[in-house]
């Protein structure tokens, strides 16, 4: 993605029309975004093998995390994808200010789900949600040995591993926290788009520029929609 | 189609092009105008000189290594120092030579002039992918430097998430950056070749090189984002202390090894893809022919790409992996010989009543189909389940793998830069010299690793610094052998050099081969052609002596390499096989 710098005229040196230059960033970032699903793909590769080793404890581990939080955040993402090709709209018509207030808007929910994100973060600090070995001074450590383990020994039910809950935590946080690095860099670019319209560097000739950013604001916005129900949605048949 | 050839020529060779006062190589000469360069050319350069200090830290690894295992209980390192030098030398060769070598360096300059672009689609990208590959490797050397890094390359978990004392994760975070460098190239290539080829530049027109290249920047592209997140993985692991590889909470280490794979045997074909286009040129150009079955080599290019994603657990046949799973993947492995075997044969196919002139970058071209073949035939042992337990882990592997790296992947990368060096930098190499070292390269490779296949399957493990009496005697022929490659090695780096500043000036064709790369003046220009070409035929029509832009064909050089006059007006094969020739595209 070397996206135009450039003043107008906007056609690049080495190649021959707008239509190359534009096909050319296009197949690029489709590109890139098949890197980042592979990237992603080992990661959910790695879930896959664990949740079906371990469903139960992947089940309970998932019904500590704060659902309500990932519901508003999924909200906000979804709407800032909405933005975003409203964006795409606007820039193909010329319309600077429309195209501005997209990216603002965009980004703006972009952010917001961090700061969701952040609180989140914080809480589950708080309640010691670790996957390291603080884990066991948490109230969830102490619920599964005084509640959850006896009431499923009653069952007949296999106990849950406070190990397990952890090595879920560890996907936890790592799938999050990728994720939160690829929103960040995702919301650096969209204020450098609106940075660069309000400059008037994004003529409608230009506007592939924005599609090509957009392709990775959705991707990133595509892979919350599998980390949501993965994640936060697992336990959702322990209810807690 | 089939046309019948009656004259030799069809039409004269174009005239010599006018030497441009400006071109790529003296347009600027501050260290300002390399360093931030857009020119893929340039950019070629800077990874050409990169990576030669890289291959020459690796290669003085190795001697280091080679030399301890003189002695059975090790001639001059502590058991320490050997673990470290043996990961410092896979670790730089790979992921710091093999991997950027000919993407890097032959891909970058010639995948847009063989296509007939002005430069690659994204050239500030393709400038950050030479500085974030210098930044990875900073770290890499940082972590060798300050006391190495003893796991092996292979990385595996827990010694490397827990156990091991050393520099893990400078190292780790360098092989991590490096990767995205060769995404970054991977990604280039392939949108170049997608969308800058000029008109009549066909899919089926392109080189063999380009459909090579093509193959290679798929599996960069998705390969190699699984190792990154892996090695993400391996760093959280080892800084947190726990992580999904930590058998004490339920991880499974394995699962690195899976993981790992996945990249890193792609990774193999990422590093030999680009040799068996190189050879591919090669091979055609100095037997005067057509290349024979020019679509079977370049789709069996695509099938070693994509089989190549399928087969990765062979490397964990003894790390208990289910018996079905390892049948599969022991029938995936032979698999893949197929495509392999198919280029081979191609080659073969080719060189038949060719009229073959023996200048280096043939000699390292026919040095490398040899080598390929020795080494993927000896994959096919280690491929089957059986034999693989026993040889599992031996020098065996050590000998498999480096015939194919090493007699594959760094000849060829060899003959490429013999092959397009006059091109690269307007100048002619002496020619005997060459021929001298590419004689003492073959000879001197042969020794270092044949006795390794002995060792191996009389049982010495790879990696251990110490062996039984019995195989000193292997030992110090392979080392013996190891001291003639550096040797070899020695001697382009020497006349290479020299050939900058007394080397004769290299016409714009000297081997009077058929690629676009070639109908451009020596050095290029900036901007590589004087106009946009137009392609009218396919890539190799040697028969009948036309280059892809429907001119005739250059003397070639003759037999003894000095000058003209060896086939004495005939571009096209001697005999019977001039009368019919297929003609591509």
């Amino acid at each position: 993605m070397s996206a135009s710098t450039l003043h107008p005229p906007v056609l690049k040196h080495h190649f021959d029309n707008l239509h190359q230059q534009h096909a050319s960033e296009r197949l690029g970032m489709w590109m890139f975004l098949a890197t980042e699903v592979m990237f992603f793909a080992g990661l959910f590769a790695a879930y896959t093998v664990y949740r079906m080793w371990y469903p139960d404890d992947f089940e309970f581990a998932g019904s500590l995390l704060l659902w309500k939080i990932a519901a508003i955040n999924t909200f906000l993402l979804i709407t800032s994808s909405l933005t975003m090709t409203l964006a795409i709209r606007c820039a193909q018509y010329g319309d600077r200010k429309g195209l501005i207030r997209n990216l603002l808007i965009t980004a703006a929910l972009g952010t917001a789900f961090m700061g969701f994100k952040t609180y989140e973060y914080l809480t589950d600090f708080e309640e010691k949600l670790l996957p390291t070995q603080a884990f066991y001074e948490s109230h969830a450590a102490h619920d599964l040995e005084t509640k959850v383990n006896p009431e499923r020994a009653r069952l007949g039910l296999e106990a849950i591993s406070s190990e397990r809950v952890r090595l879920f935590l560890c996907f936890y946080y790592v799938m999050t926290g990728i994720h939160s690095i690829h929103l960040v860099v995702g919301i650096g670019c969209v204020l450098w788009l609106a940075w660069e319209a309000w400059r008037g560097t994004i003529p409608p000739d230009n506007y592939s520029t924005v599609d090509v950013v957009s392709l990775y604001w959705h991707l990133v916005d595509a892979i919350w929609l599998f980390l949501m129900p993965l994640l936060y949605l697992a336990g959702a048949g322990m209810g807690h | 189609m089939s046309i019948a050839i009656r004259e030799f020529r069809s039409a004269p060779p174009p005239p010599e092009p006018v030497t441009p006062q400006v071109n790529y190589l003296n347009n600027g000469y501050s260290l300002w105008s390399w360093l931030f360069t857009v020119d893929h050319k340039r950019i070629g350069i800077l990874y050409l000189l990169s990576i030669t200090v890289f291959f020459t830290l690796g290669g003085a690894a190795a001697g280091l290594v080679r030399i301890n295992l003189v002695s059975p209980t090790g001639a001059i390192l502590t058991e320490d120092q050997y673990n470290r030098m043996f990961t410092a030398h896979g670790v730089m060769m790979l992921f710091f030579f093999l991997i950027p070598a000919v993407p890097g360096v032959l891909g970058n300059f010639f995948v847009p002039m063989m296509i007939g672009a002005k430069d690659m689609a994204f050239p500030k990208l393709n400038l950050a992918s030479w500085y974030v590959f210098m930044i990875g490797a900073g770290f890499a050397a940082y972590a060798v430097l300050v006391g190495g890094i003893d796991t092996g390359w292979t990385l595996y978990p827990p010694y490397s998430s827990r156990y091991s004392h050393t520099n893990v994760i400078p190292g780790v975070l360098g092989v991590f950056i490096s990767g995205f460098s060769s995404i970054m190239t991977g990604l280039n290539i392939l949108v170049t070749i997608h969308k800058m080829r000029c008109p009549g530049m066909t899919w089926g027109r392109l080189p063999l090189f380009i459909w090579s290249m093509y193959a290679t920047s798929l599996i960069q592209l998705l390969a190699t984002p699984v190792v990154a997140v892996t090695l993400v993985l391996l760093m959280v692991e080892r800084l947190a202390g726990v992580g999904i590889f930590d058998p004490s909470i339920g991880g499974d280490p394995v699962l690195f090894q899976h993981m790992f794979w996945f990249y890193s045997h792609p990774a193999v074909y990422i590093m030999i893809l680009p040799g068996m286009g190189v050879a591919s040129e090669i091979l055609t150009c100095f037997s005067r022919k057509n290349i024979f079955g020019y679509k079977a080599v370049a789709w069996s290019s695509m099938g070693i790409a994509v089989v190549g994603f399928l087969l990765w657990a062979h490397h964990m046949f003894v790390a208990g992996i289910s018996y079905y799973s390892a049948l599969m993947f022991s029938f995936l492995s032979m698999l893949v010989a197929v495509p392999s075997a198919i280029k081979v044969f191609n080659w073969t196919s080719t060189l038949y009543r060719g009229s073959i002139t023996f200048q280096a970058p043939m000699l390292f071209s026919l040095a490398f189909v040899v080598l390929f073949t020795i080494g993927g035939l000896t994959g096919l042992f280690l491929a089957t389940l059986g034999t693989d337990i026993h040889l599992h882990d031996t020098y065996f592997v050590v000998a498999h793998f480096h015939f194919v790296m090493v007699g594959g992947m760094v000849l060829a990368y060899m003959a490429g830069i013999h092959f397009w060096w006059p091109k690269m930098t307007g100048r002619m190499y002496s020619d005997w010299w060459s021929r001298i070292a590419a004689s003492i390269i073959f000879v001197g490779f042969f020794l270092t690793f044949v006795p390794q296949f002995v060792l191996g399957y009389n049982g010495m493990p790879r990696r251990y610094p110490n062996y039984p009496q019995a195989f000193q005697v292997y030992n110090v022929l392979s080392t013996a052998g190891a001291s003639i490659l550096g040797l070899g090695y020695l001697l382009p780096a020497i006349y290479l050099p020299l050939s900058l500043f007394f080397g004769d000036k290299a016409t714009a064709n000297p081997w009077s081969a058929t690629g676009l790369e070639w109908q451009t003046s020596s050095p290029p220009l900036v901007f590589n052609f004087e106009t946009l070409p137009v392609v009218v035929c396919g890539p190799y029509e040697y028969a009948i002596g036309v280059d892809q832009l429907g001119r005739g064909l250059p003397e070639p050089p003759g037999p003894g390499g000095s000058g003209l006059g060896g086939h004495e007006g005939v571009t096209g094969p001697a005999g019977p096989m001039n009368k019919e020739t297929h003609v591509v595209g």
